[in-house]
């Protein structure tokens, strides 16, 4: 196993902060506007960009809640066994309000077309957009693309991305991990 | 990330207590999902699923087939007194024949015990078992004990007593191996010869006393007189049964606590349970009905993930 880092530390907060400004130049206030990570390791990203925002915009309501899309994936009975879904968490109304869907990383794209198809039980938004922290590059299975970007990364399909957050991981760290031969 | 130990779901017997539990947890998302504005998710939109039912049925295959909606499966229904099983069909031949026409699971009814085994020898099809004679109901003890657990957080400790015709019950049989596997006390009750002879083998108590069984217990549930599967008579007349083994409110005020009521349906409603008492806030039979929905979607999921 090799392992590259590709953003920690201050450079990791520095890349959160400048999402949040973006998605406040295109979201004002957010009275219109809620943020949705898809489970599993969405959900981080989304209470974090949503704790900086509550930072920044102490007097506006930031709603943010979880999306589990395990029923809508395209691969149910194509793997060994059905997946243990997680829980979905959505306490507001979509209907009629622009959603920042937002995952950890962005690869195939099938993840993000699941959790459009799951999006669609909840109600019809204005609006739907996507942030990913980190966007594997010409690794797209689905003509899906990102409206916010944390960093763009070229990596192989054996290569893995994995992202730690200081909550759950103890620290914040996005690295690539190869798996090396062993001859 | 395994799914269930098990291929078909036949009996509770097939079942370990990591199978059930993961049910248990997979219902809990289905439940959430049914409280939505849509309460369909697409998971088993390329599932074929045949429901057959040799015998009546409201509650179980209404509950099923909303299960499958809910699911996307495509679903064909079956019944017996409307087919050509009447002209003398095997149900190996019937069986075969629906699967001929490319359907992946078939949910059983069946008044022979070990029906459902019998055809998951010979078929190609993932069999879930929706009552077989006097043998097993798996998802009725399943919805039964996800119940318990709703109302209680956890069936672990908790002491449930079964009253009533328990010798002609599948409910019984697979309520009690259920309650059991998840760490529950079970007591049965009811006139002796209604009690199967080795029901002490399953490790349950016995008891006859209808208050003394209702003293004991946190969870009651009471079992409807199986009249269509009673030859000979069991007791002298259903009026007499009410008196020693129904349950009224009198009774159930008088008691030291409040214990929950269960019935899995149809309610004889006068015979094993007073009208007051089944529509009292101490019941949780409708939350049953509701629940049944959910187990079913998860016990369907489960299973026909394992299919490649």
């Amino acid at each position: 196993m090799q392992n590259l880092t590709l953003l920690d530390g201050q450079k990791f907060q520095i890349t959160i902060q400048r999402l949040c400004r973006q998605l406040i130049e295109n979201h004002n206030d957010f009275s219109n506007s809620v943020l949705i990570g898809v489970q599993p390791r969405g959900i981080y990203l989304a209470k974090r960009v949503a704790e900086e925002l509550r930072k920044i915009l102490p007097h506006s309501t930031i709603e943010q809640g979880d999306l589990d899309i395990t029923f809508y994936r395209d691969d149910f009975r194509r793997q060994g066994a059905p997946l243990v879904p997680n829980q979905t968490r959505i306490d507001f109304i979509i209907e009629g309000k622009r959603v920042i869907m937002m995952d950890d990383v962005l690869w195939t794209g099938r993840t993000i077309r699941a959790a459009m198809d799951a999006l669609q039980a909840f109600g019809r938004p204005e609006k739907v957009e996507l942030l990913a922290l980190v966007d594997r590059r010409y690794s797209r299975h689905i003509p899906v693309s990102a409206d916010y970007v944390g960093i763009e990364v070229d990596s192989i399909a054996s290569q893995k991305v994995v992202v730690s957050w200081k909550e759950t991981d103890g620290e914040d760290r996005i690295v690539l991990v190869s798996e090396v031969k062993e001859d | 990330m395994a799914g269930l130990s098990t291929r078909h779901l036949l009996g509770i017997k097939d079942l370990n207590r990591n199978d059930i539990e993961k049910i248990f947890e997979t219902a809990d998302n289905f439940k959430t999902v049914l409280n939505r504005p849509i309460k369909k998710v697409p998971s088993l939109r390329d599932v074929t699923i045949a429901n057959i039912f040799f015998e009546n049925s409201t509650r179980t295959r209404l509950s099923f087939e909303l299960a499958e909606k809910r699911l996307s499966a495509d679903v064909v229904n079956f019944a017996a007194s409307s087919s050509s099983v009447s002209k003398g069909e095997t149900l190996i031949d019937t069986v075969n024949n629906i699967l001929a026409m490319k359907v992946d699971m078939v949910v059983m009814r069946h008044p022979y015990a070990g029906a459902g085994i019998f055809l998951s020898k010979h078929v190609n099809a993932q069999i879930v078992n929706a009552g077989d004679g006097a043998h097993e109901h798996p998802t009725q003890a399943l919805l039964d004990a996800f119940s318990i657990r709703e109302r209680y957080g956890d069936v672990e400790g908790k002491k449930v007593v079964i009253v009533g015709d328990i010798l002609h019950s599948r409910v019984a049989l697979s309520n009690i191996l259920c309650l059991k596997q998840l760490g529950a006390e079970v007591m049965v009750c009811g006139p002796t010869t209604l009690i199967p002879k080795y029901i002490g083998s399953l490790g349950v108590k016995v008891e006859h006393d209808l208050r003394k069984a209702l003293n004991w217990c946190d969870v009651a549930n009471m079992l409807r007189i199986q009249l269509e599967r009673q030859d000979i008579k069991y007791f002298p007349s259903l009026r007499e049964y009410t008196m020693m083994f129904g349950l009224n409110k009198q009774i159930l005020d008088s008691l030291d606590k409040e214990i929950t009521v269960m019935h899995p349906g149809p309610i004889n409603r006068g015979v094993e349970i007073t009208s007051d008492v089944a529509d009292s806030k101490q019941s949780i039979i409708l939350d049953q009905v509701e629940n049944g929905v959910a187990i079913r979607m998860a016990v369907l999921y489960l299973l026909a993930g394992q299919q490649v």
